[in-house]
């Protein structure tokens, strides 16, 4: 079986319109939330998109579509799609897809009746809208899907085109997440559910932690087979080693308790991978700055890592741009990538206050320099949990 | 027909092709809306501003009539 390389990366977050970006300020300690949110300030869509692509999307499209055409030119493909368009797919996760929109549509509705329903209202809400307009941009015509998980849907489009790659239905896919949901409606109901921080501060895996908070952006990563990418000499990124998902089958927001599911899926991406738990050099955590998330991950991690976990850095982008929904785990195994290339931990912001039970060395302060001594290789994994009890882990390898 | 002169029809027509993304330059009585890059989405909504705006109502056979920006300014005006 081939492996499955990365070869280009984009993000727009709350750090800013790049890949580069995103890991470089967050290594550096800044914090792109603002107000309690992490919006993506420096996003204007028609700075990058025409009159009419902008407006043929909602924003969480809109964010998929810039980050794309980031990773595709970094991937080499500027001038053209490396393989035929049959093979190559198109396959973006989003937690709640264009809610901007459906709210836009229900006022203007409540307002002025249905006849003041746009006729772009379902092509912009739809939660495949950002893989179709992905496909549609870049001449995609290989498998082209959203995947919805909560929380861990761009995870779970990353480890399906790994998949996808793997089984041959395609030679590459442009895969990732996208979520735009800091709304008037997106903000009351994740309230209501008393999921969101009162402080406004995101410091995962701190005592004082009280809640995450809401973020928006997009990660889309280029991923090749990697012979075909080798026979095209392109630049390889990492390795993407392997994919575990799980679900918890307990409760439709609390993580499992005993963190059991979680601790599954990073057994089984391990395995994918065919990486022993002491290969791993680094974690980087789902670590929503949530009491429930945040204590289950840790027992999940020392289940599934044993003492090792004890040993290796553990890190949550979160604490930088905030919780990205759908958005997360695309940005952050595109955070994870640049950690390891730069052979740098970017830290836990934020955190300073120990909870007893929280024991893991949670990279306080400052970025940490990657210590790969007697012959290690640069493996981590990222953890994406979402609402529903999904459970996605991806293990990846710089080169 | 006095209610809406035909400039006012142009202005709204072309206001919103403008809004849905074609070039400004471009758009005078004789463009093709293809060559304008408008499609039928695009006409969908500006049936919808054209109904809000003159109460006139085009269902999707007079949409279907309609090539150029000339046709669409003189199906309104027809009807207005």
């Amino acid at each position: 079986m081939n492996d499955v390389v990365v070869t280009g990366i984009g993000a727009v977050t709350p750090l800013g319109i790049g890949a580069a970006p995103l890991y470089e300020r967050w290594a550096a300690g800044i914090c792109g939330i603002e107000d309690g949110e992490g919006r993506a300030r420096e996003f204007v869509a028609t700075e990058h998109l025409s009159v009419k692509d902008a407006r043929r999307a909602d924003r969480f499209t809109q964010l998929a579509l810039v980050a794309s055409i980031e990773a595709l030119a970094d991937a080499g493909w500027g001038e053209g799609l490396p393989y035929d368009a049959w093979k190559i797919g198109s396959i973006i996760g989003t937690g709640i897809g264009g809610i901007g929109t459906i709210e836009a549509n229900d006022r203007a509705m409540f307002d002025g009746g249905p006849k003041h329903v746009s006729p772009l209202a379902v092509p912009l809400m739809m939660g495949n809208a950002a893989a179709a307009a992905v496909s549609m941009r870049h001449g995609l015509r290989g498998p082209a899907f959203g995947t919805v998980s909560a929380c861990s849907s761009g995870a779970d489009a990353i480890g399906t085109a790994i998949r996808a790659i793997r089984h041959g239905d395609a030679l590459a896919v442009v895969t990732g997440g996208a979520e735009a949901a800091l709304t008037p409606l997106s903000r009351a109901a994740f309230g209501a559910l008393d999921a969101l921080s009162t402080s406004g501060v995101s410091r995962p895996f701190d005592a004082r932690r009280d809640g995450f908070v809401m973020g928006e952006g997009a990660g889309v990563l280029v991923l090749e087979d990697g012979e075909a990418a080798r026979a095209r000499g392109a630049r390889i990124l990492a390795v993407a080693r392997g994919y575990g998902a799980t679900a918890d089958a307990h409760h439709v927001t609390a993580p499992h308790p005993t963190g059991e599911g979680a601790a599954a899926a990073i057994t089984r991406a391990l395995e994918d991978a065919g990486v022993a738990p002491e290969e791993i050099v680094y974690v980087n955590a789902h670590g929503t700055s949530t009491q429930l998330n945040d204590r289950a991950e840790t027992i999940a991690l020392k289940s599934a890592l044993g003492e090792h976990a004890y040993a290796i850095p553990v890190s949550s982008t979160k604490s930088a741009i905030g919780h990205l929904l759908g958005a997360g785990g695309a940005v952050e195994a595109i955070a994870t990538i640049l950690a390891l290339r730069a052979k740098l931990i970017p830290p836990t912001l934020g955190w300073a206050e120990r909870d007893p039970e929280l024991d893991l060395d949670y990279v306080p302060d400052r970025a940490r320099p990657l210590d790969l001594g007697d012959g290690r290789r640069p493996i981590a994994i990222s953890n994406s949990f979402g609402f529903g009890g999904h459970n996605a882990v991806l293990c990846l390898e710089a080169t | 027909m006095a209610e809406h002169s035909p400039e006012q029809i142009e202005k709204v027509i072309t206001d919103s092709l403008i809004s849905f993304g074609a070039n400004a330059d471009e758009i005078n009585r004789d463009a093709e809306l293809t060559a304008l890059d408008i499609d039928s989405l695009d006409l969908a909504e500006l049936s919808q501003i054209i109904e809000e705006h003159f109460g006139v109502e085009l269902t999707s056979g007079d949409v279907a009539e309609i090539s150029t920006v000339g046709d669409a300014i003189d199906l309104v005006a027809e009807r207005a």
